[in-house]
């Protein structure tokens, strides 16, 4: 199968301090894959790692059949990778609408414009010009998502959309994920919630201290699997894909 | 399996450092009885000067190297202790040798209230503020005709004694005082204390979550560094006998500290020791060439600032692993 | 009175052009440049010098100045300065602090100590009368006007024009910035590059208003900083009021002794950071 994007054994460090020790990572496009994990597990660094942030090694990760580990940011961007950061990382001193243009900056073609994207979130059409962090952490949220689509990516990485946000509406995010997948777009999300991760997604990967310690369809797992993966209890692999 | 950690402080080489410094010092206070005739005022006067240059680079590095202040304004508190130390002198009968040590508490003591407007701002528009500051010192002294107003006046209290006795009460008070900066930096930084420091230069809200109280430090740096920028202009001016606004509030005693501890390297103790070896050979060289000479000395500071971001001593440390005063505490494993 | 203050606006106008420069490269890299008095200096040197080589008018010079600093400015940054850059403010104080020394000492063995001037055949001079019996330089009010109008040109370029929104996103956040497909590099460049055509411009007319000398530089510097902190950072607006607030200041501070002027400047400044230390206009954002 051609995955849209593999990772093998894909080591990355902070300094002198190792955060991943070996992740075998796969997807295929269209599909939708959750990464759920305790603090510190790893999932942030794996999705700075993917999208350049932090360096790694450059065969570690492969891109459409391209090896894409250690590119700078600014590159990876423009093969079709974006990411929503965690804790949405707006630019205080833009507006919404400048923040979504910086998103386009790449100026890479696709069906995602700003108009298209205030008919998904219609509410940020009418706060275009207010400072983005004047608006609620789910609206902002939803700016943070629409700046990553303004570069109109092939594989869109979602870092803990529903961080600090109110059950309803991180609903309300996730409702709109089907939208965003609707012509194919390939998906990652990582996840503190495991029950909407698994909600979904189609596929779990569960990271535990820089390891891959569970991976399997989402529908099939049970949730002492997934417990005892998140904490490190024993050793599981369930039944492959 | 079970292994067993030890701390070490020393090795070898510093053992051996610290003898021979021993030795040195030795040589060099009887200085005045072995030095030939004709030479012996100008070495001590030169010693005299360059220990005024170290003392403030010293102090500097433990401001910016370990306080993680860096400051373009210690020159405030030279010339305040010069001038502290020439008003006891001239005008309240106080012998010019023991008003260094006040100049120098004078210059501890202003610095509190001078920390409520510094610590206003922060990196490099703190190092600006502290300019300003600076300035206003050197206007003010300016301003004031008591003490010579912009041209200054001399230390009329030494007029009494002959030439040789106070060059060699100099030259014993300056070796005196560069032993005591060595000794205080390296004897604060291997306590408690300079622990914190290192936490908090490291990260300083993470050491202030550790409990470490940032601000108390900071402020306890800042005055340890004003008194021994204090002590070393108090002690340049007893030399110089002469002060002037100008020549204490001078922007380029701090340029030189920075030099020094640049090419010699930040934050090690060693650092402003091989700077000012390396400064006052360069000095003694090439001062005559005036612009072209200081035009150099700018240029390598930019040099060995974008490459060898460690200094010319931390350059050869990382090498070869050389500590003559460690500081740092080393994990030995044994079996 | 009203003399006082009118003259202290328009001191006030020049040290804005002083002070924008550094705002700008704050603003946008966190980089204290303290050439910038001695940078300043240089263009005003330019000036002077071309002036020797060239028989036009010194305007001429000084417009066709802007685009070699533009080149100057960038060049510096992407060379020299991006890689100080960083969490330690060491770096980039000893570098700029070297440029300093390195600058003044190059000035002074090119052109020696003795203070210089561009002739404006009199411009210089000239005044306007205005009602009340007041009259004001003519040079001094183009200096302010020109002020005003560098400062709203700079407010423009950051909230309207692609270029300031690069700025104001690498300000925010380098990482997310780079993460869109910025290049930090270039856009701290083109700052830097920005700024060094008003330093130009300041050095340029610094020295048609009074004489310049090679080590004029630092105190220049000191009153570009104390602009921009009493007027608040992150501010152009604030900036220029903060140099006119200084102007003023000193020049109360001239009339009451001539050598007190500067020193009550520096008192005032002293004063803003102890009482309102994030200044008069200052940004929201951290």
């Amino acid at each position: 199968m051609g995955a849209l994007l593999a990772t093998i054994g894909l080591t990355a460090f902070y300094g002198d301090a190792q955060a991943l020790f070996g992740i075998d990572f796969e997807l295929g496009a269209g599909e939708m894959v959750a990464v759920i994990g305790a603090n510190g597990a790893g999932k942030s660094t794996f999705m700075k790692a993917v999208t350049g942030l932090v360096k790694t090694a450059p065969h570690g990760i492969r891109f459409a059949g391209e090896p894409i580990g250690g590119l700078p940011p600014g590159e990876i961007v423009k093969r079709g990778i974006a990411l929503v950061p965690e804790g949405r990382r707006l630019f205080p001193s833009l507006s919404v609408e400048e923040n979504l243009l910086m998103g386009g900056y790449s100026k890479r073609a696709g069906p995602w414009t700003m108009e298209r994207l205030f008919k998904l979130f219609p509410i940020l059409a009418q706060k275009r010009d207010q400072p983005a962090t004047s608006l609620s952490g789910g609206q902002q949220q939803m700016v943070a998502i629409g700046r990553a689509l303004m570069s109109n990516p092939t594989l869109l990485l979602c870092d803990e959309l529903s961080l600090g946000l109110a059950p309803i509406v991180i609903k309300e995010i996730y409702d709109a994920l089907p939208a965003i997948c609707a012509e194919g777009m390939t998906v990652v999300i990582v996840e503190q919630d495991v029950a909407m991760a698994q909600q979904v997604s189609q596929r779990i990967y569960c990271f535990q201290e820089g390891r891959v310690s569970l991976h399997g369809r989402s529908s099939e797992l049970t949730r002492e699997q997934i417990s005892q993966a998140y904490f490190g209890i024993g050793s599981e692999e369930a039944p492959h894909a | 399996m079970k292994m067993s950690v030890q701390v070490h402080r020393g090795n070898s080489n510093s053992r051996n450092a610290l003898v021979g410094a021993g030795v040195l010092l030795l040589v060099a206070a009887t200085l005045p009885f072995w030095a030939p005739a004709g030479n012996a005022s100008s070495w001590m006067r030169e010693f005299v000067e360059i220990a005024c240059y170290f003392t403030f680079a010293m102090m500097w590095n433990l401001l910016a190297g370990y306080g993680g202040m860096v400051s373009i304004g210690q020159q405030a508190f030279f010339g305040f202790g010069g001038y502290v130390m020439l008003i006891l002198a001239n005008f309240a009968g106080v012998n010019p040798f023991v008003a260094v040590p006040l100049g120098a508490l004078a210059a501890g003591v202003i610095a509190v209230p001078v920390s409520f407007v510094a610590f206003r701002l922060q990196g490099g528009y703190f190092a600006i503020g502290t300019w300003v500051i600076a300035e206003v010192f050197r206007l003010s002294f300016g301003n004031v005709s008591a003490v010579g107003g912009g041209s200054g006046t001399s230390l009329t209290a030494l007029r009494g004694i002959d030439k040789a006795t106070r060059e060699t009460a100099t030259f014993w008070m300056a070796l005196a005082c560069v032993v005591a900066a060595i000794a205080l930096v390296y004897l604060f930084l291997r306590s408690k204390r300079g622990l914190a420091l290192l936490a908090i230069r490291d990260n300083e809200v993470a050491a202030e979550s550790q409990g470490i109280d940032v601000r108390g430090m900071k402020l306890a740096v800042y005055v340890v560094a004003a008194f021994g920028g204090g002590l070393a202009g108090a002690l340049y001016f007893v030399g110089n006998l002469r002060i002037s606004p100008d020549a204490a509030f001078s922007v380029n005693w701090t340029a030189f500290a920075i030099f020094m501890v640049v090419i010699g390297g930040i934050g090690r103790i060693e650092g402003p020791v091989v700077g000012a070896l390396i400064f006052w050979a360069l000095n003694k060289f090439f001062s005559d060439y005036g612009t072209w000479y200081l035009l150099g000395l700018g240029l390598l500071a930019i040099v060995v600032t974008m490459r060898f971001k460690q200094g010319l001593w931390g350059w050869v440390q990382d090498r070869r692993g050389w500590s003559l005063f460690p500081t740092r505490r080393q994990l030995v494993m044994e079996d | 009175m009203l003399e006082t203050l009118i003259q202290g606006l328009l001191l006030g106008g020049l040290y804005c052009l002083f002070a924008l420069g550094q705002s700008l490269i704050f603003g946008v890299m966190r980089l204290t440049n303290t050439a910038q008095g001695d940078f300043i200096i240089l263009g005003a040197y330019a000036v002077i010098a071309s002036l020797g080589a060239l028989a036009i008018s010194p305007w001429l010079i000084a417009v066709l100045l802007l685009p070699l600093a533009f080149g100057f400015g960038y060049g510096l940054q992407r060379q020299v300065l991006n890689s100080t850059l960083g969490r330690d403010p060491l770096p980039s104080l000893v570098v700029t602090f070297g440029l300093s020394i390195v600058i003044q000492n190059l000035l002074l063995q090119l052109f020696s100590a003795d203070p210089r001037s561009i002739e404006t055949e009199g411009f210089n001079t000239q005044s306007i009368a205005l009602p009340g019996g007041i009259s004001v330089g003519t040079l001094p009010l183009v200096i302010l006007v020109l002020a005003v109008a560098a400062t709203a040109a700079l407010q423009w370029l950051f909230n309207r024009t692609h270029v300031g929104r690069a700025f104001r996103a690498v300000s925010d956040d380098k990482e997310i910035a780079e993460l869109m497909g910025l290049n930090a590099h270039h856009v701290y460049a083109l700052a830097t590059a920005v700024a060094f055509v008003l330093i130009a411009l300041a050095g340029a007319l610094q020295a048609m208003r009074t004489t310049v000398a090679p080590s004029d530089g630092p105190l220049l510097l000191l009153f570009a900083f104390e602009a921009v902190i009493i007027g608040g950072m992150g501010s152009f607006w604030g900036t220029l009021v903060g140099a006119l607030l200084l102007g003023v200041t000193q020049q109360i501070g001239f009339r009451i002794d001539p050598g007190w002027g500067i020193w009550f400047g520096h008192i005032v400044f002293l004063a803003v950071l102890v009482v309102r230390p994030q200044g008069l206009f200052p940004k929201t954002r951290g």
